[in-house]
């Protein structure tokens, strides 16, 4: 067990190191820089003057090559420094603390709700395989999973901050809250949550139809076993056969999708933050791609990929929770 | 086939008393729909089983032989409803078990175990061995949960298996101890009857005669019932009191394994035979090749079903069904087999010249 921590935290680095260096040399070879994307191509009256430019781009350490910032970057994140924001003159560590609780209040919440849901649409749609219902049902979540989220997004607030304006129904067109920070704690947090739904609602639906259609196949797979004939020969139940017999043996696939969403969980969703205005890590992501923030983009990438990483390792011990034939040793 | 036609010819093993009817299947039927396109219309359907009937008295073993896809596991599925059948009727004891539903159909399931031929998909792999073998007695409230335990490590050891193996999973067996536990599985249940479908056929030929033994010392031991399906003349007739051979859904003989052995009547039966591979050089029968392959069991030939493999095969046999025919226990359908029985009088004397027609000797 300690070998395969020691392997696999190697592993991790190693990859770590990987994706950062690529991604920072990514970034810093994009046209433009922190400098002038912030002023003189948004703005041609505020041309810079080359002087200013060459002092600035010292002071940001932008004079020298990207392998040279890679490796100061680096060296400051050992040190446990994830730098400071060049668009918004803040400490990278910050802005994410900042951002991850709108995140996880929307992808947590979605996250939950499509689990619940998923689960039991899936074994519903194994246990009534071609039945009209089932089929009618599989057919809808295929509609919504080929529906794009910017679209489905623009439709709901449409429907919601638009056309249902003044009705009981309507719902914030975007952004978090409406209501001073001062406003009371009780109506503050009714009000987040009003502004939360239709991100929440977008983030599920996807994520739903995908996941009820895998569950329903790794059923289906299941279920043709020759066990899950002996169980009913045993006088099984359907319900037992489906949930004891077949289920269980579904876990497998469904610890690895469940690890797979860790990354999205923590990172969010970029075009949803964006067309809702919710304060989360997507947007930021996106944004400071846009600003060109390097440190920002930097602090970003190591998040996601950390809890890429984690995700990938949280799914290896849950295999051998769920599956007697996986072991760490072997 | 009526209560009164099957085991004529007792075996020695159980010559005395009156034989009790166990089990009686009845014009059995199992056809699969064939769906096609975006609205799943039902194109066809595949005639798996298509009307087979036959007895097995209480202690018997019928044997049920055939080439892949004749439809044999899917006699033994229908029989313990693990597939619908679409018509005809299966009795036990009586009662017809295609009525049967809820708390009845799962008292029935007790009482009808089967095994499967794969023991490495048979067994759940997330389940340990005590798992699989209490679970039925869960089902079925049988004994007290404390004696449980006691009661799979029992199971266990009649089938030749250490206790120590109860709490180890299913992939740390071997495939002959698989089945092992696979057999201690159908039998916890104290079941009468037991389908075998096929036991013996996953596993390597050194450890196929223990399980056979074994199987065999059960049913003496506990007065089992089994139906036992197997692609495997040879093993069957070892095996089983009374040897049915069926092919494309239907039962074109039947005879008691001692009669079939020797005197097969049906030309698809003699063909199989003769590919029986025999030591004793006396008894090696001169190998007959059948033509073709086995045609789709969507759409069945006209006739008798063999007609097109069929080297014996006249007009008479592409126009109409053979009707069944009985000797002495004997049942074929086949024309020629019984013009050919009604021009010899006598079972073994006409075995003998269609064998002689077939290999053009």
């Amino acid at each position: 067990m300690a070998g395969y921590l020691v392997q696999r935290t190697v592993f991790g680095l190693l990859t770590l190191l990987v994706i950062t260096a690529v991604v920072y040399g990514l970034a810093r070879n994009m046209p433009g820089t922190p400098l002038t994307s912030q002023l003189g191509e948004s703005d041609p009256s505020r041309k810079q003057n080359p002087a200013d430019l060459e002092r600035m781009k010292k002071a940001y350490g932008l004079d020298k090559p990207w392998p040279e910032g890679y490796r100061l970057w680096l060296g400051n994140v050992i040190r446990g420094d994830l730098g400071r924001s060049i668009s918004r003159k803040q400490p990278v560590v910050t802005l994410i603390g900042e951002r991850i609780g709108p995140t996880l209040l929307v992808s947590g919440t979605a996250f939950t709700l499509v689990w619940f849901l998923a689960v039991p649409l899936g074994l519903y749609a194994a246990a009534r395989s071609g039945s009209p219902d089932e089929r009618l049902t599989s057919l809808l979540l295929y509609v919504l999973y080929s529906f794009p989220t910017f679209v489905a997004a623009l439709f709901l607030q449409i429907t919601f901050a638009v056309w249902l304006k003044g009705t009981p129904w309507e719902l914030p067109l975007f952004g978090m809250t409406d209501l001073p920070t001062d406003a009371p704690w009780a109506s503050r947090v009714l009000d987040i949550a009003r502004h939360a739904i239709l991100p929440v609602v977008c983030q599920t639906y996807v994520a739903l139809a995908y996941d009820s259609r895998f569950i329903k196949a790794t059923m289906e797979e299941a279920i043709r076993q020759d066990y899950v004939r002996t169980a009913r020969a045993k006088g099984a139940g359907p319900w037992r056969v489906l949930v004891l017999h077949a289920f269980r043996n579904t876990l497998i696939p469904l610890v690895t999708l469940l690890g797979l969403s860790l990354p999205g969980l923590i990172g969010g969703s970029v075009i949803i933050e964006q067309v809702f205005s919710w304060p989360g890590m997507g947007r930021l992501f996106f944004e400071s791609i846009r600003e060109r923030d390097y440190p920002t983009i930097m602090g970003l990438t190591l998040t996601f990929s950390l809890a890429t990483l984690l995700g990938q390792f949280l799914a290896d011990i849950l295999y051998c929770m769920v599956d007697p034939r996986v072991s760490v040793e072997s | 086939m009526s209560g009164d036609g099957g085991f004529p010819s007792d075996s020695l093993r159980q010559a005395a008393g009156p034989v009790e009817t166990l089990l009686e299947v009845d014009g059995l039927q199992t056809h699969f729909p064939i769906r096609r396109g975006l609205l799943r219309r039902r194109v066809g359907e595949v005639r798996a089983v298509d009307g087979v009937s036959f007895t097995i008295p209480r202690g018997r073993t019928l044997g049920l032989v055939g080439e892949s896809g004749c439809g044999k596991t899917t006699v033994g599925r229908s029989i313990l409803r693990l597939v619908e059948p679409t018509g005809g009727a299966v009795r036990y004891r009586g009662t017809d078990i295609g009525r049967l539903g809820g708390r009845a159909l799962r008292d029935q399931r007790r009482r009808m175990q089967i095994v499967f031929q794969d023991p490495y998909g048979s067994l759940n792999p997330r389940m340990t061995v005590r798992a699989i073998l209490e679970e039925g007695l869960v089902i079925h409230s049988m004994g007290a949960q404390a004696d449980r335990r006691e009661t799979a490590a029992v199971a266990l050891e009649r089938t030749g298996l250490d206790r120590e193996a109860l709490e180890r999973y299913p992939h740390e067996f071997s495939g002959g101890q698989r089945q092992r536990i696979a057999i201690a599985r159908a039998l916890i249940l104290q079941p009468e009857f037991v389908v075998l479908d096929e036991p013996i056929s996953a596993l390597d030929v050194s450890i196929q005669a223990q399980v056979v033994n074994l199987l065999v010392d059960l049913r003496e031991q506990l007065g089992l019932t089994y139906l036992f399906i197997s692609h495997d003349l040879s093993v069957v007739e070892q095996f089983a009191d009374e040897v049915a051979v069926m092919y494309l859904g239907r039962i074109v003989e039947q005879a008691t394994a001692a009669e079939l052995a020797q005197a097969p009547l049906h030309p698809y039966s003699i063909a199989l035979l003769s590919a029986v591979p025999a030591i004793d050089p006396a008894r090696r029968r001169k190998r007959i090749i059948l033509s073709g392959d086995v045609p789709s069991p969507s759409q069945p030939p006209s006739g008798c079903r063999f007609h097109p493999r069929c080297p014996l095969a006249e007009a008479v046999c592409r126009q109409q069904d053979p009707p069944p025919l009985r000797a002495h226990g004997h049942l074929v359908h086949c024309h020629v087999a019984s013009r050919q029985l009604e021009a010899s009088g006598d079972v073994s004397l006409a075995a003998v010249a269609l064998a002689e027609r077939l290999t053009g000797e």
